[in-house]
This record gives structure tokens, C-alpha cells and sequence, in this order.
């Protein structure tokens, strides 16, 4: 087996041994299954009332009114809820002192990293298709149509990609979970706030570049079914960027 | 198999260790023995390939411990201070998991895992967590993850930490037995654990060796004359007068009402002549022991700036000679 192969499997083991990610995986789902439904059902009473006033069903687009909806606020409960896959990774192991036996293992932090990542990431991609369930069971009883939800499911497992790897620069920087849950959300919160600040800062080339930086926009454009090379370099950049980074952090802990 | 040269580690202003020297043979065993904070650990930690050294060099199996060190993590086996323990896995998870990352091939991992768990009598709680083992467990766990690739050099930071004297003994037994086969340092602030497994002892205070040789020699260093330790039952008042008459006597002291340490010239062995003349003069000779400088009287002298005076060095003779007890410098 592969030195990350090893690292991913040990991972994935402690996720289910412990309830975190029963408890994440929950919570999400619930939360999604809610985000889901509450739109469907405004959609209806929208259209019953239409039918009795006008007599005829409006023509509804249920991507455009019911998934677009979903796709935002599960980006906000990610938010939220990624920053606790990650919080264990690097504090638990700085805490307990096994960071120990992973440094003076053959192992290189390149390994270490790339493992945990990849492990926390299978873990989200199989919460998600649990919610997939869900639209699934949307699409059996509804018109829809599957291009733009293909895409926008890309767009929710890289952003959470992006999450995942803040998440996990968060842990690396410190031995106190707590804190790493602090610093990532923050730092997350913060990138998405950079979209508004580049709007308010308008046409300005700074402006364009806080817009850029932010994930929001390029979420947006995947959710809504257009998929564009410029976004995808996003996703990827600041993937292996975080990752990069935590590198560096893990590598200069070292010498202290 | 292990050489280190003019090795300095500076945490900020605070230098760790300085200008550390020594090597050791392939199948020696090595403990390096100081009070808590000399810098056994940070030594240990750059050999391990885990910290970096500010200065110097380390090498381990010819490879170098900061230039290759891929090629020195594969041939070390390493049990820090604290065992490193995923306490939510049982004991064979977490032994296949460390063989997985020492590299161990796929097809030889159950049966590595197997083999160290018998050598270390860990059989019994194999299918347990971890969190639930004893003090004694964990610690056989930390060095069976040590062992777990058959490494041939294995570098242990206080391995007899935290256990019970029956614990003890079966680590240092372990210990003994994996010597020849193996090249070992060790670390420990205990003396007599120095004596009981290593050869050679290495001492360290303040980042800096103060001493490294075998532990015979370092005490025949420091020995400037032999004593003897009497106890009688019913020494007269004029005991220590009429002792120092003894032709060879240097000089008595009275330790107490009825201990007199008789000191001679070096190579001269009074007990011979004690025991005639105690028993003729009918004192009742209880006890007549040489008394010898153990590592604690070398480390004393050694570490303090002052030499330690003959009454600690009497006292800490006798505490030395019980091989299993704990004397904590």
C-alpha cells in the first residue's frame, strides 16, 4: 500500500469510529432534506393560489425556483459544518504527540497532507450523494433537467474541496480543536464576504480581484449549469494552494 | 552504525544541546543518562529525523540524519518520551497501521504485526483500544510500534518511564535480548537502568557530555582510593583510634555509633586485615563491605560543580546496589 493510501485508510477509520462524522453527515442531511422541501412546498401553495385566481398552472422552471435555492444555502451550511471535518486532523495529532510517529515514519509531509485531505474529502463526497437521494426523488416525481444539476453537484464538491483544504490549514496551525474550527470558519466567512466587498468596490481592477478571489461566484456560475474553465482553475488553485500552505506550516513546525 | 559530530540545537537563545559528540559500534548499546532537561530528548528527536539540528552532523547507517532522511527513518525504529498511541484504535489496527507507514510490504504486515505482538506479550490484549490498556500496555505498544519493521537501529527515550518494577525488568530483559541484533540508544534519568543494560554510558547535563566511557572505567576515573565500610555491634568508644592504627589504614571516619568507613591506598584491599582485627578484639563484626563508586557518585561529581561530599557519596553507594529500584537524580 501506498504511504497516502495508508494515511487515508487510518483516516477514514477514526472518522467512523468516533461520532463526528455520523453527527456532521446527520446534520447535513437534515439540514439539506429541509432546504429541499421548504421551497417545494412555497412553490405549491404559489401555484395553488395561482390556479384558483387564474385558472390555469403557471409554467414553472423547478431548477431555476427549487435547486438554484438549495444549492445556495447548502453552500451556507457547508460553511458551517466543514470546518468540523476538519478540526481533528492536525490538532488531534499535535495534541496526542503521534504527529511523532507520522514525522519519524518514512513517510513525507506531502504524504501526511495529501492522506488527510483525501480522506476528509471522501467523506464529504459521501455525504453528498446522500443528498443526492433527494433530488433524485424530486426528479422521479418532477420535470427536471439533469445537465445543470450534474454541474451543479460539481460546484458543491469543490467548494467543499476549498473548505476542506482551509479547513485543514486551519488544524495544522494549532494543537486546540476549537480554535482550528474558529480560524477556518472565520477565514471562510471572510473569502465570502470578499464578493460583496469587490461589488461595492465596483469596476476597479481590486474590485474584480476580491470578486475573483471569492469562491462565491465562480460557485454560481456551476450551479447555474455553466461551466467554464476560469472557474474550474479557481477550484483547483485554491485547492492546492491551502494545501501548499499547510505544508509549509506542518514543514515549519518542525523546527521548533 | 551511529556517529555524531559537534551536533547544537538552539531553541531561540536557549541552546538545547552543545557540540554534542559520540558514536556508537553496530550492536552496542548506548544509554545516555542526565536529569530531566539536558537535552537527551532533542538529541534523540534529531537522530529520529524529526528535528532538525541548528549545527553539525548526525548520521545514522552512513546516511545522513537532515540530508537523507527517507533513508534513515526506514532503518530506525523510535519510541518518544511519550508513547505516540491512537487511543481510539485496538492494538492490531494500530500495529498494522505503523507497519503500513514503515513501509513493511503488504504481504508481510499480519505476519510482522503477529511476531511483535508475541514478543511482547501484547497476545492477550490484541483486539482491545488502546484507551483502555494500562500504563504498562501502552508503553509495550510504543515499543512495539518501534519494532514493529525489524529496524536495525533502535532509538528509545526513556522506555522504562511510568512502569512497575516487574514492568521493569521484562522492558530491560527485552532490551538485553535484542542487543547484538540491534544498535540501541537509550535515554533515562534512572542510574541503575543504565547500568543494567548498556555497556556504555554517555552522560549528559546541560546540553553538554560530560562524560562517555564504560561505566567501570568512569568510575576507576574518579576512584582515588578504596574504602571499606564497617558495622559493628559493640565498637568501644576508642574504636576509631585503635582502626586507624591498622597498618594500610589511611584514615576512619565514624559514620556513626556503629559505621566506620577505614579508607586505603588505591590497589590496597583492607577487608582481609579488618576482619582479623575486629573479630580478635571481639567488637562483633555485623557487616564489611568495599564500597565502590557507582554511576550516581560519578554523575554527582560529574554534574555539580562541587565535588559531592564522601557522606552523599557513602549513602548513594548503598541505595545503588538494588538493581531495580528507582534513584531519581
Amino acid at each position: 500500500m501506498s504511504p497516502v493510501g495508508a494515511v487515508v485508510r487510518k483516516e477514514l477509520r477514526t472518522y467512523f469510529a468516533s461520532p463526528i462524522a455520523y453527527v456532521v453527515a446527520g446534520v447535513f442531511l437534515l439540514l439539506l432534506g429541509l432546504l429541499l422541501f421548504l421551497p417545494i412546498l412555497a412553490i405549491s401553495n404559489q401555484s395553488l393560489q395561482m390556479l384558483r385566481l387564474q385558472g390555469n398552472l403557471p409554467d414553472i422552471n423547478l431548477n431555476q425556483l427549487v435547486l438554484r435555492p438549495a444549492f445556495a444555502n447548502m453552500a451556507v451550511v457547508m460553511l458551517l459544518l466543514v470546518p468540523m471535518l476538519t478540526m481533528r486532523l492536525f490538532a488531534e495529532e499535535k495534541k496526542l504527540k503521534t504527529m511523532e510517529l507520522l514525522l519519524t515514519s518514512p513517510l513525507t509531509i506531502t504524504d501526511i497532507v495529501v492522506g488527510k485531505f483525501v480522506a476528509a474529502f471522501s467523506v464529504f463526497a459521501g455525504m453528498l450523494a446522500l443528498t443526492a437521494l433527494g433530488t433524485a426523488a424530486l426528479g422521479a416525481i418532477a420535470d427536471l433537467r439533469w445537465a445543470p444539476v450534474a454541474t451543479a453537484y460539481l460546484g458543491v464538491l469543490l467548494l467543499g474541496g476549498v473548505f476542506l483544504s482551509v479547513g485543514l490549514l486551519a488544524s495544522g496551525l494549532t494543537e486546540n480543536q476549537v480554535i482550528a474550527v474558529v480560524l477556518s470558519f472565520g477565514f471562510l466567512l471572510l473569502i465570502w464576504l470578499f464578493d460583496w466587498m469587490g461589488q461595492l468596490v465596483g469596476e476597479a481592477p481590486f474590485g474584480k480581484l476580491l470578486s475573483y478571489l471569492s469562491p462565491l461566484g465562480h460557485f454560481d456560475n456551476l450551479v447555474k449549469g455553466l461551466v467554464d474553465t476560469k472557474d474550474l482553475v479557481y477550484f483547483a488553485a485554491a485547492i492546492i494552494f491551502s494545501l501548499f500552505l499547510t505544508h509549509r506550516v506542518i514543514e515549519s513546525q518542525r523546527w521548533r | 552504525m551511529i556517529q555524531v559530530e559537534h551536533l547544537t540545537k538552539r531553541y531561540g537563545p536557549k541552546t538545547a544541546i552543545d557540540d554534542v559528540t559520540f558514536a556508537v559500534e553496530k550492536g552496542e548499546v548506548l544509554a545516555f543518562l542526565g536529569p530531566n532537561g539536558a537535552g537527551k530528548t532533542t538529541t534523540m528527536r534529531i537522530l529520529a529525523g524529526s528535528l532538525p539540528a541548528t549545527s553539525g552532523t548526525a548520521r545514522v547507517a552512513g546516511y545522513d540524519c537532515f540530508d537523507q532522511p527517507m533513508e534513515v527513518k526506514r532503518v530506525i525504529g523510535y519510541l518518544p518520551e511519550i508513547p505516540p498511541l491512537y487511543t481510539e484504535m485496538t492494538v492490531t489496527e494500530y500495529l498494522t497501521f505503523a507497519s503500513r507507514i514503515k513501509a513493511v510490504p503488504a504481504s508481510q504486515i499480519a505476519n510482522a504485526v503477529d511476531q511483535v505482538m508475541q514478543r511482547l506479550g501484547l497476545g492477550e490484549v490484541r483486539g482491545r483500544l488502546i484507551a483502555n490498556l494500562s500504563r504498562g500496555f501502552k508503553q509495550r505498544v510504543g515499543l512495539a510500534q518501534a519494532l514493529v519493521h525489524n529496524p536495525p537501529v533502535l532509538i528509545l527515550d526513556e522506555p522504562t518511564a511510568g512502569l512497575d518494577p516487574k514492568q521493569i525488568i521484562e522492558i530491560r530483559e527485552l532490551i538485553r535480548e535484542l542487543a547484538g541484533s540491534h544498535t540501541i540508544i537509550l535515554s533515562t534519568h534512572i542510574l541503575p537502568e543504565a547500568t543494567a543494560v548498556a555497556r556504555r554510558v554517555v552522560i549528559i547535563h546541560e546540553g553538554r557530555i560530560v562524560a562517555q566511557d564504560s561505566q567501570e572505567r568512569l568510575s576507576a576515573r574518579l576512584r582515588r582510593s578504596e574504602k571499606v565500610s564497617l558495622m559493628l555491634k559493640a565498637p568501644p568508644p576508642d574504636a576509631r583510634d585503635q582502626l586507624a592504627m591498622l597498618p594500610g589504614a589511611l584514615s576512619v571516619q565514624q559514620e556513626d555509633a556503629n559505621t566506620f568507613l577505614v579508607e586505603a591506598e588505591l590497589g590496597r584491599d583492607l577487608r582481609d586485615d579488618l576482619a582479623r582485627f575486629t573479630v580478635a578484639r571481639r567488637w562483633g563484626l555485623l557487616e564489611l563491605k568495599l564500597v565502590t563508586i557507582t554511576l550516581e557518585d560519578v554523575f554527582l561529581r560529574l554534574t555539580q560543580e562541587e565535588p559531592a561530599s564522601e557522606s552523599v557519596l557513602h549513602s548513594a553507594s548503598q541505595e545503588g546496589g538494588s538493581d531495580t529500584g528507582e534513584v531519581q537524580v
